[in-house]
């Protein structure tokens, strides 16, 4: 299995070191590579998306057209995890809490509303145990870093965790979108599912 | 292009390297809980967190983490840092002057203005860090309270401890702090760092000792890899630092945190260079709004450190500057030794 990172700014090491030990604990080989340039955008058999500044790497991802060949081949059904500005840059609609700002060209594919800086500056970040259904009985530590919240999804949307009013975890069809870092977490299990989900 | 030294290969997990941290002020806490230690370390947390925790270590060593491959940018008003965010910065420094400024000025250099800080508080959507003067509680404090992102613990400015640093431990915000060397890294990350950069010699537009400090840090990295336990028990007396502490750097063959370069990078070859070097990421000061191309050189610098591995990429970013609008800059041999930033907080 090819899994690609899109590999602007942030998270990335942390995602390819989880992606690794997942595939170790379900035993598939696996290849990461690097998406940063349109070449290395297609041909991958899932892609992750990171956390960073969501600014940042959608200008990157713009001047590289890269954003294009995503949007298409997640059309094609290409399944796609995105974590925090990962979770922004998936989103129909995204506001910035504070300045209200609407941040736009994002790759829109998942049907929902998305409020940056949600839960305040750094300051406020924090630590939680969620509970995630899917993954079983035990609880899933959820690390929110100055973390967005979708807090409006669409039908078809299925909400697969959720944190006070604001939903953290969600899919629809192939494309996942979590605000909070399960890359930080030491807690593979959310690495497995989406590469089991993959190989499905 | 490869790097010169593979420091992104995360061989260890994130997780791991907290635990790491928390297991090492395990003993204390417990002495602590018998009023026999003062705080040195994390506070640990409960087995199940069902009230979110605020200020962890997850939080804290995490959040540069986001910033990694990225450009931090030091501007002085609004106007600068919308600049800055329009250009891809992942981060802005608020600063009264910048380096340079502060270096032709002279007198005290100070905690920038809370007006001036707030005012881009307001209008980014980006994080905003600011310095404080080494050793300086009370302006640390004064920054926690106002919500700062991450609060850089800086030579630029004139130190209010001239042999202390901030116990960092105390504070809920994360901390970045200036090392020369893997010494100077690993007791500030002792004392609660999240975050370190080199120093380099802030405000001249000089690279050279970014370079300098870079590379010392990472072959004493290097160096520690193949020494004896018994070498590396003394180069832990040496460094002031618990030995647990060598040997986690040995092991993974990099800082435990993420280690940006900072101090005279004024071009996109720059950026490029100190990431090969093995940077996670740079600082860019007076680089940036002392050039005659800000609005330009800002977006090639974030176009250099993001894709710093490829010449092609790199060249296109160098085309987009006008050498002849960089910062003029200042020779470092020209400086008096009373004048020098980086040994200021050792």
């Amino acid at each position: 299995m090819k899994v690609g990172i899109l590999a602007y700014q942030g998270g990335v090491d942390e995602h390819r070191y989880m992606v690794v030990e997942a595939c170790k604990e379900l035993s598939i080989s696996c290849e990461v590579v690097n998406v940063v340039e349109k070449h290395s955008a297609s041909n991958i058999d899932a892609l992750i998306i990171p956390g960073g500044e969501s600014t940042t790497i959608l200008k990157l991802m713009k001047r590289f057209g890269v954003d294009e060949v995503i949007r298409k081949s997640i059309e094609n059904g290409l399944p796609v995890m995105g974590t925090c500005a990962g979770a922004i840059l998936l989103a129909k609609r995204v506001k910035d809490l504070k300045t209200g700002r609407v941040l736009q060209g994002t790759l829109e594919t998942l049907d929902m509303l998305v409020i940056r800086n949600f839960y305040g500056r750094q300051r406020e970040s924090f630590e939680i145990d969620l509970d995630i259904q899917v993954l079983g009985e035990k609880p899933f530590r959820g690390i929110f870093i100055r973390s967005p919240a979708i807090v409006e999804v669409g039908q078809g949307v299925e909400v697969m965790a959720r944190y006070g009013e604001s939903y953290v975890l969600v899919r629809q069809g192939k494309v996942f979108a979590s605000t909070f870092h399960p890359e930080l977490s030491g807690d593979t299990r959310l690495h497995k599912y989406f590469i089991e989900f993959v190989k499905r | 292009m490869e790097r010169l030294w593979n420091t992104h290969i995360i061989e260890v997990g994130f997780d791991k390297i907290v635990e790491f941290f928390y297991r090492m002020s395990e003993v204390a806490d417990k002495l602590r809980q018998e009023g026999l230690y003062f705080r040195y370390g994390p506070e640990r947390l409960p087995e199940i967190i069902r009230i979110p925790e605020r200020g962890t270590l997850r939080v804290k060593y995490g959040f540069p983490i986001f910033q990694k491959y990225g450009v931090c940018m030091d501007v002085t008003n609004v106007e600068q840092a919308l600049i800055a965010e329009e250009a891809g910065a992942t981060s802005v420094m608020v600063l009264d002057k910048l380096p340079y400024d502060v270096r032709s000025s002279g007198g005290i250099a100070r905690m920038a203005s809370i007006n001036r800080i707030r005012e881009v508080m307001d209008n980014v959507t980006i994080p905003v860090m600011a310095k404080v003067r080494i050793g300086h509680y009370m302006e640390a404090r004064i920054l926690e309270a106002l919500g700062i992102d991450m609060i850089d613990e800086s030579e630029v400015l004139t130190p209010a401890d001239e042999e202390r640093h901030i116990n960092k431990w105390l504070f809920k915000v994360p901390f970045v702090n200036g090392a020369r060397n893997l010494g100077e890294a690993l007791r500030r990350i002792y004392e609660g760092a999240s975050m370190i950069r080199t120093k380099g010699e802030a405000g001249t537009g000089n690279v050279a000792e970014a370079v300098k400090h870079m590379r010392t840090l990472m072959n004493e990295v290097m160096v520690l890899t193949f020494m004896s336990p018994e070498d590396r028990m003394k180069k832990a007396r040496e460094y002031g630092v618990p030995y647990e502490l060598v040997d986690l750097v040995s092991h993974l063959r990099r800082l435990p945190v993420v280690n940006f370069a900072a101090g005279g990078i004024a071009t996109p070859a720059d950026a490029a260079l100190m990431m090969w070097l093995g940077a996670d990421g740079v600082f860019v000061g007076s680089g940036i709004f002392k050039s005659q191309d800000p609005h330009i050189r800002a977006e090639a610098i974030v176009l250099a450190t993001s894709m710093w591995w490829s010449p092609d990429i790199v060249l296109e970013a160098q085309s987009m500057i006008d050498e002849a609008k960089s910062m003029m800059g200042i020779d470092i041999r020209k400086l008096k030794p009373e004048e020098l930033l980086q040994v200021r907080g050792v």
